[in-house]
């Protein structure tokens, strides 16, 4: 029972290589011959393999490749094609989009065009890795949940990315690809906005975000602390509640008064992760369109807590007689 | 199985050190500088700010000059700005400005060795001329930065004939002509290694784009600042705030950055130092251009300028506030008719009279007037400009014919004054468009020194400019 009590499987498995349900009639095959990894067994299943991607995977991979291929030579070109430069830089370079002048225009490929490819390819990409997790899930006769979760995800990518650019009339809106560069976006975008503290949608997406990961370590926590009563038989679980389910739920009513049950955990844990993506692209989506400034849109509704100036000074632009 | 866990643990252990070591060693020194309870704070590394406070203390002032005497002009040949001094005062000053420039190389790094010190043949005497007559401006004109502490040759050159602590407009990596270049993401240390815009001084320091792009209204009303001039603005705050050694609190509320009202008061100062600085570099340091050599410049040609860090290395005040100007009355203001010993015994009489409010008044009536003419050629140039919907357009004719020859007149009021005469003009003529609030925009930030050549077209002028959206929610006031 100890053999349970690690962060890391103890006990692998092993059986034949299960090449999965048959496709059905007309559909690509699976690739690759099934092969088994004790390291990856310590995470998760050891086999590897087979996959299948389907013209929607292939598509995808290709579209992804490209944009991946635009990214990164813009990122080569903007060191000189410096391989150097371009590994000591790499966590700074960017494509940036389009500068503000452009408008919602198509600009050259060099101020801004590429960025706009890079951004249909990767957007076709995800697209159709969406496409491909929702044929998945109906070809194997399952439920849609994992697609429709992704596309919560998708949503907020395209508001960063499309809505919100469209809706402010400038590409230039949009976030740039890179690594710092991005992080930069985003501490520049609550700035130029007045501070998305108050954007109560941001704070939303907070709360479910750190919820999210609350919820998982309390799930996780739980199902690993009765699996030696087969609480990790959780499907079992659901409409035959045994002795494991009941010590969980006493667990948590007696902790905090209120259980979630077998099979509610899950629908908690999938829409605190959906609505953190959500109610983050409700906020993005909000800004600059309705609200400039958050902060004073905060005071305007009474949420931002008043406290004393030491010294109140005033603006110099607005004093009169000032140099300059 | 355990060989392979004692080796991790092993190697875990040398990786968290090492990244231990990036890290200063705690506690910092904090002082709070705003309501209780904001973290409103500078925090210091004790270490650190003991290397500092060491590496900036002022060399001992000399002693003072004996008074009376001739005055300078009377003896010595061709002195242009400090001839009203005594003798004794300005070779004193002499002396003092040797220390704090050229150490190393003496007098003859600003005097021709055979000619006589009268002589102007040597590049780095007229370059000090012109940087004694921005001290003295400085310490007269700019007490709203400088206050009463001053500066001296010493601020920025710490005995080095060039101060160790200057910038020129940086072209960046070199790039494919094809891609047009961004300004930012490469690791620079001027913007403390974010991605933001590695030059910031060139459209804020020596143009005068606009600083502010937060709106001041709750809801949309045609503030078209965008994302990416925000991270221009960051970019010199970054400058600012490594230059000071001090983080956002210390001018800013980081609850509301644009509010004046939740500000310190060092905000302000900071609001003088950024158009004091513009002023240095265009008005003292940019007119050296043709005089300076090639390895005074940058690799755009341009000299080397005036930002921040220059003065204060690091220091929220430089040298920690060292009043080091006291000690040389010289350097307070350009040297009056007569001396200082009569400037001082005006002042006394002044003082006895009891009317000291009238002098600064009558100054500032003459630039005003000057103003006035100056408004006329602008305004035309507004009323070109304005039905145009194209911003291009708009500079291109502000540009021309805007009287830039005038505007580095030593007192900034002028172009100021300019400036606002354009705004309302343009205010009653042009159908209250957002295009023409635009051209009112545009045309303030055409009010510049012309900048020598090249033409820095950097940062790409596309960058700060912003078109009306498309949908706007709600419609800006001048449509409703």
């Amino acid at each position: 029972m100890a053999e349970y009590q690690n962060i890391f499987t103890r006990v692998q498995v092993r059986e034949p290589a299960f090449p999965g349900v048959d496709l059905p009639p007309g559909s690509l095959p699976r690739l690759g011959k099934p092969i088994f990894s004790y390291w990856i067994g310590k995470i998760g299943d050891a086999q590897i393999g087979p996959i299948y991607l389907g013209f929607a995977g292939v598509a995808s991979l290709v579209c992804g490749f490209i944009a991946i291929e635009i990214i990164g030579f813009n990122m080569l070109a903007s060191v000189n094609w410096s391989p150097i430069e371009f590994l000591k830089n790499f966590f700074w370079l960017a494509l940036e989009p389009p500068p503000p002048a452009y408008g919602l225009s198509i600009p050259p490929l060099g101020d801004g065009g590429w960025w706009l490819m890079a951004g249909f390819f990767l957007t076709a990409s995800i697209i159709l890795w969406w496409v491909r997790t929702y044929q998945r899930a109906i070809d194997l006769g399952t439920g849609t949940h994992v697609a429709w979760a992704f596309a919560a995800a998708i949503f907020f990518y395209l508001t960063l990315g499309f809505i919100r650019p469209v809706l402010m009339g400038s590409w230039g809106e949009a976030v740039p690809f890179g690594i710092f560069p991005h992080l930069d976006w985003t501490a520049a975008i609550s700035i130029r906005y007045g501070n998305f503290y108050y954007n109560p949608f941001h704070a939303l997406s907070i709360a479910f975000l750190y919820g999210s990961a609350v919820l998982f370590a309390m799930h996780g926590g739980t199902i690993l602390g009765v699996s030696r009563y087969g609480g990790d038989r959780e499907i079992d679980q659901i409409t035959s509640r045994g002795t494991a389910a009941e010590r969980a739920m006493l667990f948590w009513r007696w902790t905090m008064g209120f259980n979630a049950t077998m099979e509610s955990i899950h629908r908690w844990a999938w829409w605190f992760a959906v609505l953190t993506v959500i109610t983050a692209g409700l906020g993005i989506l909000l800004t600059g369109t309705v609200v400039e400034n958050w902060y004073l849109w905060g005071i305007k509704h009474g949420i931002v807590p008043p406290y004393p100036s030491e010294m109140t000074i005033q603006d110099p632009a607005l004093l009169q007689g000032v140099s300059q | 199985m355990k060989i392979l866990n004692r080796k991790t643990v092993i190697l875990a252990a040398l990786g968290a050190s090492a990244i231990l070591t990036g890290c200063e060693a705690p506690p910092p020194e904090t002082i709070q500088n705003g309501y209780r309870g904001l973290q409103m704070q500078t925090n210091y590394n004790p270490k650190l700010l003991k290397e500092s406070l060491e590496a900036n203390v002022p060399p001992e002032a000399i002693p003072p000059a004996a008074e009376g005497g001739p005055l300078a002009k009377d003896v010595y040949k061709n002195v242009q700005v400090l001839g009203g001094l005594t003798v004794n005062e300005f070779n004193r000053l002499m002396v003092a400005l040797t220390n704090w420039v050229a150490p190393e190389e003496g007098c003859y790094y600003c005097h021709v060795n055979d000619a006589g010190f009268e002589e102007d043949g040597i590049y780095t005497k007229i370059a000090s001329r012109k940087m004694l007559q921005m001290t003295q401006d400085t310490n007269a004109n700019w007490k709203d930065h400088v206050a009463d502490t001053g500066i001296t040759c010493y601020t920025c050159h710490r005995g080095n004939p060039v101060p160790e602590y200057v910038w020129v407009t940086d072209p960046g990596p070199g790039q494919p002509t094809a891609l047009a270049p961004k300004g930012q993401n490469i690791a620079s240390s001027t913007v403390a290694y974010a991605s933001l815009p590695y030059d910031p001084f060139t459209p804020f320091l020596l143009q005068d784009n606009e600083i502010r792009i937060i709106g001041d209204t709750a809801l949309p009303q045609g503030n078209r600042r965008s994302i990416k001039q925000a991270e221009w603005t960051y970019g010199l705050m970054m400058h600012m705030s490594d230059a000071l050694g001090v983080n956002c609190t210390y001018c800013h509320n980081s609850r509301s950055f644009y509010s004046w009202d939740q500000s310190t008061p060092q905000r302000t100062t900071a609001w003088y130092a950024l158009r004091h600085v513009r002023e240095l570099n265009n008005d003292w340091v940019v007119p050296l251009t043709d005089v300076l050599p090639d390895s005074r410049k940058g690799p755009l040609g341009d000299v080397y300028k005036v930002y921040c860090t220059t003065c204060h290395q690091g220091a929220y005040k430089p040298l920690y506030g060292a009043p080091m100007v006291k000690d040389y009355p010289s350097l307070q203001g350009p040297v009056p008719e007569g001396g200082l010993a009569a400037a001082k015994a005006a002042e006394e009489t002044a003082e006895a009279e009891a009317a000291p409010a009238e002098e600064p008044a009558s100054a500032e009536a003459a630039p005003a007037e000057e103003a006035t003419e100056e408004a006329a050629p602008t305004e035309e140039a507004t009323q070109e400009a304005a039905p145009a919907d194209a911003a291009p357009a708009t500079e291109e004719a502000t540009e021309e014919a805007a009287p830039k020859d005038a505007a580095p007149a030593e007192d900034a009021a002028p172009a100021e004054a300019a400036a606002a005469a354009t705004d309302e003009q343009a205010e009653a003529q042009a159908e209250e468009s957002a295009p023409a609030a635009e051209a009112q925009g545009k045309a303030k930030a055409q009010q510049q020194p012309q900048q020598h050549p090249p033409r820095l077209q950097y940062p790409p002028p596309s960058m700060m400019r912003y078109p009306p959206a498309p949908l706007q929610y709600p419609p800006a006031p001048q449509t409703r």
